[in-house]
């Protein structure tokens, strides 16, 4: 046999063989190779054998012919390992200058707080300490909502739409020129790729302040056959996943609309926001039209309670959006709430497979699954879960995990500490509950707050990681058989905040797009923001839309 | 010695013309503490019985077509012409109005019907919006009806109001669970008949009347109720209905406008729903 | 759509219907050109890449001696002279070959003369390239006189009329037919022109045609139609290359051709195969770059990584 294969070598002079040494080594491995391939495609077959038995023994034949002829193709080729291709690390160069400590940013100035407190920040991918936040207290609350009043009642509503558009765009223009060093800010300080906020969270940042900005002096298109005006203070507390981004989705259309704001940034994630502030120096923003006051959830409760805010716009989780509601629902103040999700994402089998897993992996490890819409809830018709489970399997490994500076890095460092046992603990309960996990394969940072993407599947709706909103990259995946079970399952949850359907069928689409009850429905998508479109959410998800004309509708009064 | 028939005035709910499960009924006396007829007092039970046919009537009113919707609902406008005179003598004798002003207050009232029915397949457009997004997504907004919306009636009794206020949050696609206060419940046997023979699918409107105190507990928390339009004065319990409607983020709104025919009305009860697909080959 | 193809007597395969969608495939190739590899990552990455090169001449203008100029550069892609300035560098090692001449078939005997002795293969286009709008029977004769002068891997195209016009089992037999012409002495690369098919879906039932044909590669373009060979397009055919290896065992080659010029892009295309197919499909066995002045790009970026320098193109040979 092994003379018999030299033999053919000397024959056939084909050049790929860069050396013919371990032949027999070769024909033993892929003698193997065969015989698993021929295992493997008659268990295909079998599965397949239910539904057409008649072409099945013609695709057994076709197979084995294909595998005999591939072991002779690859007696005569060379095995030539392939490369095996490691990433140098690539960290991202810019340097970014960190004061050592910040102030509250009130009326166009740095001031310290009455309080005399700071707090630490920490980059959240070595644990160490960057910088200081001031910590705003009940008087620190006060002067800012003075402030703000103050730059409402006699500069900012007394501008016409024209003069706020001008700022906002020169606003939008500085972030674009500084979206460098802002983005290597929120990565230091939130643990989010470089990738990411280069990438995804600054182009939106700017979008959000180009888009707004044009809207100042269009009201009058507004709602149509409406006259509208500016409401007054706005309180506005946002969360750490987006830090930057949050803030503008919120600054932006109050300013358009004539507004002034008192804003609370999440206090894990405070520092681009204070460099925004710097920003709005820069532009020449008049004093106090937006005011940025950090601290912790103390000095987001005084605000939202102060009595001189006229409207709250909160983002964050369900449970705080409720706390809130709960003590200024009787207040008459204007409100608006991005809460929480449990999102589910649908798979049905005629669907884009390929593209689709790439959805599911932007759905569900986008920031680290730091995302209130993200599609923690897979969906995927029962014929082909296990080549979605397979596909995503592979897909999954793929994913790089490490500082978040560094630009190869897909999935950076869960924000806090806190945040990371809160995963473990939920995750550590739904491995209790049944069903099977998988965790991707490969080790992650040991230092910092590092978190191996997990999926689960075969557990009941019912299940924790099923209801619970996990805010990891965490992935449930079910199954359905019919569209209706799928949409039933979809909306079986108390949140309605956004869903993805994966189907090249575009009257399917439409159909369940319009069934799911959700705010944002992305069909053969997932996880796309757009400063011209509106997002935000049905039922528990709370209320009022941000982004696109619908994202100014809670920024103005009907006259 | 002539003996007048005292009539019950019924409640219409999940289509049907009913009682109190509890059988309760109070009096019902106008004018001179003369009783004119007994009203019926809807309980919690009978509250959470029309949440149950409410779910029915939306699943079924918010599939139709907006031009069925607007057929159905400019159908009602007919009935109500219809009743005109009914309307009026009702008005005159059981509220005491003048009859020019029970005139103009129907007819006001008919013409709102009208011009929401026509407003059903065009909130949509009006509202809705195709975005401009910065990538290659069609990408499109519309508002759609949220639910089950429980509307609360003011104690000075309207009928324009009332119409302006109901139809709005029909228009859309919402089902509505009104109750009626004590002033002219007798709206609700009216109101129910001109729906009843309208085409409105069972369960879409459902009309009680009864004591908002005593109901304002079950409406505030029940999880069905997606909104609650409130129009009394009673600003206690709204505030008790706030907050039990914090649990399930109920869309509460007690803004009072004197405008009929206001689309702003409308904005305020229905959800935006976008969706994203990528253009390609 | 699911196409079903006859085998021969009895025998059919069916082609699963597999849909792409364009925007998220954009994306997920765009990605790729978001990968940062730096230095030894970088050095390791050009030295594989030329060893993947397809080194190509197809101008109607080539002469015997443009191609054994060219086969001179293949065999010595830098002199040994030139190469002594890097040797101190810690991740100097000398530079490859590539893997392979690719030429027009008269052209096959002159890079057969020139290459002798080394191991660098030759591929000759067949088949009334660029358009393979002729007969059958000629291009059989096309692809057996290429082998005959010494061609071992050959570059067919597919009837893209044929193919579009939806007789897939001509598409099909054709491919069959040129390989069974090939018999054992030559490697048959399928071109499939993707950007006269325009959509990824037929991209897609194109390579799975292709690959179920006896294809042992299969190949973007002719580098004659705009658009060539795309991140993209590459990518569904990396993804049917990975579907069609779970379903047959098989692994099937790529190779992308035409428009790939710099080390920057050759090196994006790396990091797609090794995330798409893993490192296994990281050898010139498995993926070629069809390409010519991408080789001088690469030798500037490997040899800037040497000594920091960027050096001017005056150091290569311009064949």
């Amino acid at each position: 046999m092994k003379a018999k294969i030299e033999k053919k070598n000397k024959k056939i002079p084909i050049k790929l063989i860069k050396s013919s040494k371990k032949t027999s080594g070769i024909k033993k491995k892929t003698k193997k190779a065969a015989k698993k391939v021929t295992k493997k495609v008659t268990k295909k077959v079998a599965k397949k054998n239910t539904i057409k038995a008649v072409t099945t023994t013609k695709v057994i034949q076709a197979a084995n012919v294909k595998t005999t002829k591939n072991t002779t193709k690859t007696k005569t080729k060379s095995v030539k390992k392939g490369m095996i291709f490691n990433y140098a690390p690539a960290p991202e160069s810019t340097k970014v200058e960190i004061q050592s400590k910040y102030n509250l940013y009130i009326g166009g100035e740095f001031v310290s707080p009455r309080t005399k407190k700071y707090i630490p920040c920490v980059n959240p991918a070595n644990q160490k300490e960057i910088s200081q936040i001031a910590v705003a207290g009940k008087e620190d609350v006060n002067i800012a909502v003075e402030n703000a009043r103050s730059a409402y009642e006699n500069t900012w509503s007394k501008l016409t739409g024209t003069e706020r558009a001008k700022y906002l765009f020169r606003i939008a223009r500085i972030i674009q020129e500084r979206s460098r060093e802002l983005a290597v800010l929120e990565t230091l300080d939130s643990g989010k790729p470089i990738k990411e906020s280069r990438d995804v969270d600054m182009p939106l940042v700017a979008q959000h302040f180009f888009y707004y900005a044009g809207w100042a002096d269009k009201l009058d298109y507004l709602i149509p056959g409406q006259e509208v005006e500016s409401i007054g203070v706005c309180a506005q507390i946002i969360p750490w996943n987006f830090p930057l981004m949050m803030a503008a989705w919120k600054i932006a259309p109050a300013l358009a609309a004539g507004n002034t704001v008192v804003l609370k940034p999440a206090e894990q994630t405070s520092l681009t926001a204070l460099r925004l502030a710097e920003i709005f120096s820069e532009a020449k923003l008049p004093p106090g039209v937006v005011n940025i006051i950090t601290g912790e959830g103390e000095t987001g409760a005084h605000l939202a309670e102060h009595h001189d805010v006229n409207k709250i716009a909160f983002t964050g989780s369900t449970d705080i959006g409720k706390l809130i509601l709960r003590n200024v629902s009787n207040t008459g103040k204007k409100l608006t709430m991005e809460l929480g999700g449990k999102s589910a994402h649908l798979i049905f089998a005629d669907a884009a497979i390929d593209s689709a897993i790439e959805g599911v992996i932007n759905g569900i490890f986008f920031n680290q699954g730091h995302v209130c819409c993200a599609g923690s809830r897979l969906l995927v018709e029962e014929s082909i879960k296990d080549v979605v489970i397979k596909k995503l399997k592979r897909r999954i490994n793929q994913i790089r995990i490490g500082d978040p500076l560094d630009k190869n890095t897909d999935l950076g460092a869960i924000n806090s500490k806190e945040q990371l046992e809160k995963i473990k603990m939920l995750v550590e309960l739904g491995k209790k509950e049944g069903g099977e996990f998988w965790e991707r394969e490969g080790s992650v940072p040991k230092t910092g707050n590092f978190f191996n993407p997990i999926i689960f599947w075969d557990q009941s709706g019912s299940c924790t990681l099923s209801k619970t909103e996990v805010f990891g990259p965490v992935l449930s995946i079910m199954t359905f058989r019919t569209t209706e079970e799928a949409i039933q399952k979809a909306n079986d949850t108390n949140y309605g905040l956004a869903a993805g359907i994966w189907s090249e069928k575009g009257s399917k689409i439409h159909h369940v797009a319009a069934k799911l009850k959700a705010g944002v429905i992305w069909a053969n998508t997932y996880n796309k923001f757009d400063a011209a479109s509106p997002f935000g959410g049905f039922k528990e998800s709370g209320f009022g839309r941000e982004g696109g004309r619908m994202g100014m509708f809670p920024y103005v009064e009907v006259k | 010695m002539n003996i007048e028939v005292l009539k019950t005035v019924k409640m219409f709910v999940g289509g049907e013309f009913i009682r109190s499960e509890s059988g309760r009924t109070y009096s019902f006396c106008p004018f001179n503490n003369i009783e004119y007829a007994r009203v019926c007092g809807a309980t919690r039970k009978d509250f959470r019985n029309a949440v149950d046919k409410a779910k029915g009537g939306f699943k079924n009113w918010s599939s139709r077509t907006a031009y069925n919707r607007s057929q159905i609902l400019y159908r009602v406008a007919e009935m109500t012409q219809g009743r005109y005179l009914d309307l009026v003598d009702n008005f005159v004798e059981v509220l005491g109005m003048p009859e020019e002003a029970a005139k103009e207050e129907i007819q006001k009232a008919i013409d709102t019907m009208v011009w929401y029915a026509g407003l059903c397949d065009k909130y949509t457009q009006v509202l809705g919006a195709v975005n401009p997004v910065n990538s290659n997504y069609h990408n499109f907004s519309t508002p759609e009806p949220m639910g089950i919306i429980a509307y609360i009636e003011n104690e000075n009794f309207s009928f324009v109001r009332l119409i302006d206020h109901i139809f709005s949050l029909l228009c859309t696609g919402n089902s509505v669970i009104a109750l009626l206060n004590k002033e002219n419940p007798i709206m609700t046997t009216i109101l129910g008949e001109i729906f009843a023979t309208s085409d409105v699918p069972a369960g879409t409107i459902n009309l009680l009347s009864g004591d908002l105190e005593e109901l304002a507990e079950t409406i505030g928390s029940h999880m069905e109720v997606q909104g609650i339009y409130f129009q009394s004065e009673r600003k206690d319990l709204l505030a008790k209905i706030k907050l039990l409607g914090v649990e399930n983020m109920k869309r509460i709104n007690n803004i009072t406008s004197k405008t009929t025919q206001d689309i702003n009305r409308v904005i305020n009860f229905v959800e935006v729903k976008t969706v994203w697909h990528p253009i390609g080959i | 759509m699911q196409v079903t193809v006859s085998k021969g007597v009895g025998e059919k395969t069916t082609i699963p219907y597999s849909p792409i969608d364009m925007m998220a495939t954009n994306e997920r190739a765009s990605s790729f050109t978001k990968r940062s590899i730096k230095k030894a990552s970088k050095v390791q990455a050009i030295n594989t890449a030329i060893e993947m090169i397809d080194l190509t001449t197809l101008e109607g203008m080539d002469t015997p001696g443009k191609v054994k100029q060219l086969c001179g550069k293949a065999r010595n892609v830098v002199s040994p002279e030139t190469q002594k300035q890097f040797m101190d560098h810690p991740q100097y090692t000398p530079v490859p070959q590539v893997a392979c001449i690719c030429v027009y078939p008269n052209m096959v005997p002159y890079a057969k003369e020139a290459l002798a002795g080394t191991n660098i293969n030759i591929a000759s286009v067949a088949t009334a390239f660029p358009s393979g709008l002729s007969p059958m029977e000629i291009k059989i004769k096309d692809v057996k006189s290429a082998i005959k002068y010494g061609a071992n891997e050959i570059d067919m195209v597919i009837d893209r009329g044929a193919f579009l016009e939806g007789k897939f089992q001509k598409v099909f037999d054709e491919i069959v037919k040129i390989k069974e012409a090939c018999e054992d002495k030559a490697h048959l690369k399928v071109i499939l022109e993707t950007g006269e098919l325009r959509s990824f879906d037929k991209v897609r039932l194109a390579s799975w045609l292709a690959m179920e044909a006896g294809a042992d590669f299969i190949k973007t373009s002719t580098g004659k139609v705009q658009p060539a060979a795309t991140m993209p397009v590459t990518l569904v055919m990396l993804q049917a290359i990975s579907d069609y290896y779970e379903y047959s065992g098989k692994k099937i080659g790529m190779k992308p051709a035409g428009g790939i010029r710099n080390s920057k892009q050759a090196i994006h295309y790396l990091c797609m195969v090794n995330e798409t197919l893993g490192p296994d499909w990281l050898t010139p066995d498995l993926f070629r770059f069809g390409a010519s002045s991408l080789l001088n790009d690469l030798l500037k970026q490997l040899f800037k990584e040497y000594t920091g320098r960027y050096y001017y193109e005056d150091l290569f040979s311009l064949d």
